[in-house]
């Protein structure tokens, strides 16, 4: 008896719960649609405008995203040394292009010397990023969750040390080296940057989730997620297949930098710690762990922020990270696993 | 009979330990307060006696201002330690309580509010307008306003595992100083008084005297006191029953549970206090250097604040106090001081605060690797934090 009236105290307050979320959730929704919709009635050109800017910042954090979300699925670490990667592959390919290989580029010269650097940021990236798991966190994987957590947070730190020094203390503006036109829809300017950016993103996206879903090395990634021991006793070798994930993940995080670098043409050694913040809370958004939730989570984000910051009746720019990082706590608060996150218990 | 004697015997060397202990406790607490004597004599009767030479090196090496803040990082840095080293949580944004407890005493002791005119007890004179309080009252409004801040982030998010509310905390302290950056505005409304910040904030009062902004040695007593009373409450709420609940928490949370501790009001606690803290070092700081600005309450305060706990031993208040004035010291004058003195012996002109960013993390790393215990090792935490380190062979081994 007394069973029976602890489960019904239980249910009813699992359901009175349930109902206010799902009241909170509606009505957040309508004001959402209803702030769109009249600047949407105010000014169309100007709302496809920012959503067109948001979407194409969504792919660049949806590339740092999957850094994160795919270290995290398997070594269950907030990898905050990630988005301070990424600042050094921005650094890295605007001294590659401009630099290291400065001069006037004729033709198609520009091409190869943008994938040139693709490829040579990617491995540099990626390099990095194995390093650092090798060095820092791989002594700690079996100690208690705040060490590598705070080591980290010490990476990043080194790695802005190390951005601090070869950026220089301010932003540098860099010239870039793919075309500057644009064309228009109506009102609505296009530029070829953008369109390279969903190119160049896009086939990067679809290789990766090949990489997880149909390879022999992306099945051995699964099974160390779920369970590192069992995938040993199968004879994965689970340090190397940690390695891996760090390179891949490093190698997005490089040519998110490129991108970054070459469509915006600015560089500043604390780049990483916002971006890599956004990217973060993206992944989180999309459930952490999920690799289609991380590059949803990424376009609503930067929706949500191309909006906030261009839309006629908005909180405007200085409020971004603000909203950003609402976003982030209610999702904490009341959905923590995420859009497309499965719920798991708790491993004792 | 044997047995009652037995008894007897394990119970008076019980209460010996129980009494060695709390003599050890009372020894660290006189040493404090003897050493912050001595400081303070040497500062006001001793220095100006000696030698030109010495004067110069000592202003040079530790000045007085930086020995007062270095008090105020020891007051948050013990705040944290209550949220990490006691229970366990990471909290990367506590500079966020450090903003709200200087915003509180821009609020409370400053001509900020010129509409109105309310003085309680300050030693600012009657006709300055805004709100003047004095100071002992903002410590405390500030320090219960950080509280319920603490309360209020902590209540929905305590539930997520660590590193998410790690993520949230660090949300929480991006969020707040950009309210307070942006805070000129706010639905008409001035907050903050935006990137200018509010200056000057009133002294500090004391009866029968009135401080100047350089006041050096009263400032000094009081954040003294102030810092002694963070390390007793510290060292009081660890031994009591709430205490013993954190370090059950940081230890086994599952098990703690099990054991009948509540989870969610021992957590809640643990960020309160901490909170607390932050806001009473927030308002010092702000008397400390006699306004609030906003883009001083950055993620590296909170980061350094983090190194700090790591470095000394986290738990441990004598380690968290040691590693707090190290790093303080190092942070405002030590490195400076070093770098003059290595680019004037051999003639280079090497930027070494710069190297703040490689020092931090290199100690947060290092101490993680090699030294997880800290400086000055709590000895539970030391048997936690190597207890796997046995099995590690396993992982690290190849194939």
């Amino acid at each position: 008896m007394s069973v029976s009236l602890f489960a019904n105290g239980y249910q009813a307050r699992q359901d009175r719960r349930r109902y206010i979320e799902r009241t909170l959730g509606t009505i957040a929704a309508i004001g959402v649609l209803y702030w769109l919709g009249i600047n949407f009635e105010k000014s169309p050109s100007q709302f496809f405008q920012a959503s067109l800017i948001g979407l194409s910042n969504g792919v660049l954090y949806a590339l740092i995203a999957l850094g994160y979300t795919l270290v995290y699925g398997i070594i269950e670490l907030i990898n905050f040394a990630h988005g301070d990667l990424f600042m050094l592959g921005a650094v890295f390919s605007a001294n590659f292009v401009s630099l290291w290989l400065g001069r006037e580029y004729v033709g198609g010269a520009q091409w190869g010397v943008f994938f040139v650097c693709l490829i040579t940021v990617m491995v540099f990236c990626g390099t990095i990023n194995v390093g650092i798991e090798r060095f820092a966190y791989r002594r700690l994987r079996r100690a208690p969750k705040l060490a590598p957590l705070i080591t980290a947070v010490g990476v990043s730190f080194v790695l802005q040390f190390i951005g601090l020094h070869w950026n220089g203390s301010g932003p540098k503006t860099w010239n870039s080296i793919l075309p500057k036109g644009a064309f228009y829809i109506s009102t609505v300017r296009i530029p070829y940057t953008t369109i390279l950016s969903f190119v160049i993103t896009i086939p990067l996206l679809l290789l990766m989730s090949w990489i997880v879903t149909r390879t022999r090395q992306g099945k051995a990634m699964r099974a160390t997620a779920q369970d590192q021991d069992a995938a040993r006793l199968m004879g994965i070798n689970v340090n190397r297949t940690i390695s891996f994930t760090f390179a891949l993940g490093g190698a997005l995080a490089g040519a998110a930098g490129l991108l970054f670098q070459q469509t915006r043409g600015v560089t500043s050694y604390n780049l990483g710690y916002q971006l890599g913040l956004i990217a973060f809370t993206s992944a989180v958004m999309g459930g952490i762990g999920n690799l289609q939730g991380a590059v949803l989570g990424a376009l609503l984000i930067g929706l949500i922020q191309g909006l906030n910051d261009g839309l006629p009746i908005g909180l405007g720019q200085q409020w971004s990270q603000t909203v950003v990082f609402s976003i982030l706590i209610l999702l904490m608060a009341f959905k923590p696993t995420g859009l497309l996150g499965k719920r798991v218990l708790e491993k004792v | 009979m044997t047995f009652a004697l037995n008894t007897l015997k394990k119970l008076k060397r019980s209460r010996k330990e129980k009494v060695h202990k709390a003599t050890s406790h009372r020894k660290w607490a006189i040493g404090f307060l003897i050493a912050a004597a001595i400081v303070w004599i040497f500062y006001t009767y001793i220095l100006v006696h000696l030698s030109e030479g010495l004067q110069t090196l000592v202003q040079s090496w530790f000045p007085p201002t930086t020995l007062n803040e270095a008090l105020v990082w020891v007051i948050c840095a013990l705040g944290l330690n209550i949220v990490v080293g006691y229970a366990g949580l990471l909290d990367l944004g506590f500079v966020a309580f450090w903003a709200i407890g200087g915003y509180t005493a821009g609020w409370f002791m400053s001509a900020f509010f010129h509409q109105v005119n309310f003085h309680l007890f300050s030693t600012s004179p009657k006709v300055i307008p805004g709100i003047h309080l004095s100071f002992w009252a903002v410590i405390f409004i500030g320090g219960l306003i950080c509280a319920v801040f603490g309360i209020i982030i902590g209540a929905p998010t305590l539930r997520l595992k660590s590193d998410y509310l790690a993520l949230v905390t660090l949300g929480f302290g991006e969020i707040i100083p950009q309210v307070f950056t942006n805070g000129e505005n706010i639905g008409g409304f001035n907050l903050s008084n935006g990137t200018k910040g509010i200056s000057p904030v009133d002294n500090i009062g004391v009866p029968g005297k009135v401080l100047g902004p350089f006041d050096f040695s009263w400032k000094f007593f009081i954040f003294v006191l102030l810092t002694a009373m963070m390390v007793f409450i510290s060292l009081r709420l660890r031994t009591g029953r709430l205490g013993r609940a954190w370090l059950a928490i940081r230890e086994d949370e599952l098990a703690a549970s099990m054991m009948g501790v509540p989870l969610m009001r021992s957590k809640l606690s643990a960020y309160a206090v901490g909170a607390f803290s932050g806001g009473i070092g927030g308002v010092a700081f702000a008397t400390h250097v006699n306004g609030v600005f906003a883009d001083r309450f950055n993620f590296s305060i909170s980061i350094i604040l983090l190194a700090m706990v790591v470095l000394g031993g986290m738990g441990n208040v004598w380690g968290v106090m040691v590693g707090a004035l190290l790093i303080a010291w190092i942070n405002s004058t030590g490195l400076p001081a070093f770098g003059d003195l290595v680019n004037n012996t051999f003639d280079t002109s090497i930027n070494f605060p710069s190297y703040n960013f490689l020092l931090f993390g290199g100690v947060l790393i290092l101490m993680m690797l090699y030294k997880r215990e800290g400086l000055i090792p709590e000895s539970r935490l030391k048997a936690i934090l190597h207890e796997a380190d046995d099995s590690t062979s396993n992982v690290s081994g190849g194939h």
